[in-house]
């Protein structure tokens, strides 16, 4: 160690980066902004969620909210510029080159820094998606500035801070985190943990083009090829309106087929906690919860889910959870809306049946009369 | 080839519990792990290697007690183990934490070859964020391939690499060039059982410590909260809602009624899920 050394500073005691004074070279950082995520010709939802956010956060802070469009020179592009002045943005920073046809970290990168170094933002969101997390570390580090991932709450303090709220230790408890002496403040949020805002019909208002100053031949990765997923079959859990899950409490991998055929009687996606992705009863991508996907739907059933706090956090915005649990002291009773409690194995064929009678028109005439 | 692997030790987040009354973490006698995703990181690396020949290089940041992991990552077969610790690290967030790893990786490269590959996990079980694998590509000028499910192929001589990564919507096949860095998805492969001879040679195994000044960082302003543009104000627990599930009585009734009973409290409460279910099931 180079402890000898007395012009080596000591590492701080406490809280050594609260200093409250803004380097001045940041005094002029203004604005909020929203990176629209746009790949394969669709901007991704999460960005409108942003957008709605982002307009509270720039309403309190009396600035604009701009849009960052970047993409291929197509109408999709053009699209997401007017989807993001319908979402709510004041203004458009548009960058469309071929070089940003498919997502690639470089150009991405390049493009997203030229536009904050030229016009200065004070917080930029991003959507903590696969290729927004990609984006979002790539950039903050390039800036040299904070990046506060996964935010479930975002506002703006006293000074103008902006406080990031993120769950920690597996979502068993929250902390706020402020970007103190560096701008731009940046946070990521995941799909479905803010409401998605009004859309409006507005126009088109400002938008600032800019150029990439990048050439093809300056960047390494080249895409050979894209899988989509509706060619693999893969979930999309985030926004489905009714979502039916499985924990632990099915006892064994086959009774999960009684979650999928209520999941089929009731045109709901499936998904399950946890423990059931570790132990390879179901892939990753169906997993629900603070390592995997935030769900919003009007109806969620849980079966046989205790309610880990790490659950919880990605199911609690959904508008009514209904919990089937044979533990009436499970945690999932304490966040769900309606419970009941038994055995989810023998239960879940009984409601699949219900409802199936139900939902049929003739039964349905039958239940009326 | 040598690849370097940056893994973390992790409380085993399972177990970790908050205390009812002061809502902190209670952190005694909470095992800690190797990040599960950072396995899978491992593994492939272990792969490339018995398939291309060359050397894995395990390295982590953290306190002396970090250790623990490296042993088990040379248990799984890892070459070399290199240990960052120093108190001037404490209180890193993400970006210091990606320019300590990245000058210690320089380091790596300086002392046993530079690395053809850089792997690490997806992300990590206790911060989630997802961003020190793009903070180390970025600090070292890496191409970057995030959430990487399967390597392809490696030309080694060519100097080029094909990936299936992961992205919104679908898999991207990707073509790029070495050195590279690469988060790794979880679940793309099964760690090995380490052999016999690793295990023994694990525990006698001597591992590399570096200091902040040993790993060559000059600039301690880099490291630690003070090197942190993020800094951690308030921690608290999410507020309780205060009813408890409304119960539906399960009394002396058969399956039956209890579904037909449950699904009009659904729809009772909910009645805009009547179109779309009826919809659904018409």
């Amino acid at each position: 160690m180079s402890s000898a050394n007395p012009d080596t500073p000591r590492p701080p005691a406490g809280r050594a980066g609260m200093k409250k004074e803004l380097p001045e070279r940041f005094r002029d950082y203004r604005h909020v902004w929203v990176f629209i995520e746009l790949e394969r010709g669709q901007v991704h939802p999460v960005s409108f969620e942003l957008l709605g956010e982002g307009r509270k956060l720039a309403d309190k802070l009396g600035v604009q909210l701009a849009g960052v469009v970047l993409g291929p020179p197509e109408e999709a592009t053009q699209n997401a510029v007017a989807e993001a002045f319908a979402y709510g943005a004041d203004l458009v920073y548009f960058i469309d080159a071929p070089l940003l046809a498919d997502y690639r970290n470089e150009p991405f990168t390049k493009a997203m820094t030229d536009l904050v170094d030229t016009y200065k933002p004070e917080i930029l969101l991003l959507g903590a998606t696969t290729l927004g997390r990609d984006l979002a570390g790539s950039v903050a580090t390039t800036l040299l500035t904070g990046l506060t991932a996964d935010c479930t709450e975002l506002d703006v303090d006293a000074d103008g801070s902006l406080a990031a709220t993120r769950p920690t230790f597996g979502g068993s408890l929250l902390c706020t985190i402020y970007t103190l002496n560096y701008r731009p403040q940046m946070a990521t949020v995941r799909p479905r943990v803010m409401p998605m805002p009004q859309r409006a019909d507005r126009g088109i208002g400002r938008v600032i083009t800019h150029k990439l100053s990048l050439v093809e031949h300056e960047i390494v990765t080249k895409v050979l090829g894209f899988l989509p997923d509706s060619q693999s079959g893969t979930a999309n859990l985030a926004y489905a309106d009714v979502v039916v899950a499985g924990g632990l409490g099915l006892g064994g991998a086959e009774n999960l087929q009684l979650v999928k055929s209520l999941a089929r009687a009731i045109g709901a996606e499936f998904g399950c906690s946890r423990p059931l992705v570790q132990k390879g009863w179901m892939p990753a991508d169906r997993q629900i919860g603070q390592t995997g996907k935030t769900i919003r739907p009007k109806l969620y059933i849980a079966a046989g889910i205790s309610g880990a706090i790490q659950h919880r956090v990605g199911v609690e915005a959904a508008d009514l959870i209904v919990a089937i649990n044979t533990d009436p002291n499970a945690p999932i009773f304490d966040f769900a809306h309606l419970g009941i409690v038994t055995d989810a194995v023998r239960f879940l064929p009984a409601l699949t049946e219900a409802f199936t009678r139900r939902l049929s028109p003739h039964s349905r005439d039958k239940l009326a009369s | 080839m040598h690849i370097v692997v940056s893994i973390k030790q992790v409380p085993d987040s399972a177990q970790i519990r908050v205390h009812p009354v002061t809502n902190t973490i209670m952190r005694q006698g909470v095992p800690t792990i190797i990040n599960p995703y950072d396995l899978f990181a491992l593994e492939e690396a272990l792969r490339l290697r018995d398939a291309y020949g060359g050397e894995v290089t395990v390295l982590t940041m953290g306190p002396p007690m970090a250790e623990d992991s490296l042993r088990k990552a040379l248990g799984y077969g890892a070459d070399r183990a290199v240990l960052l610790t120093d108190r001037y690290f404490a209180g890193s967030d993400t970006l210091a934490t990606s320019f300590a790893l990245s000058q210690a990786i320089a380091k790596i490269g300086e002392t046993f070859g530079p690395p053809d590959v850089v792997f690490t996990g997806k992300q990590t079980i206790d911060g989630d964020t997802a961003q020190v694998g793009p903070g180390i590509a970025k600090r070292l000028d890496l191409v970057q391939l995030t959430y990487v499910a399967k390597i392809a192929s490696i030309d080694l001589a060519a100097r080029e690499i094909t990936v299936e990564r992961r992205c919104e919507g679908g898999t991207q096949k990707l073509k790029s060039s070495l050195p590279c860095l690469i988060t790794m998805l979880e679940g793309t492969n099964e760690m090995r059982r380490g052999s016999v001879e690793d295990a023994l040679c694990a525990a006698r195994s001597r591992i590399v410590k570096w200091s902040a000044a040993e790993a060559g960082i000059e600039d301690l302003t880099k490291c630690g909260l003070r090197g942190s543009p993020t800094v951690v104000k308030r921690v608290f627990a999410p507020t309780a809602r205060s009813e408890k599930a409304a119960q539906i009585d399960t009394a002396e009734k058969t399956l039956r009624d209890l579904a037909d009973e449950l699904i009009v409290a659904i729809f009772t409460r909910q009645p805009a899920l009547e179109p779309e279910l009826a919809f659904e099931g018409a």
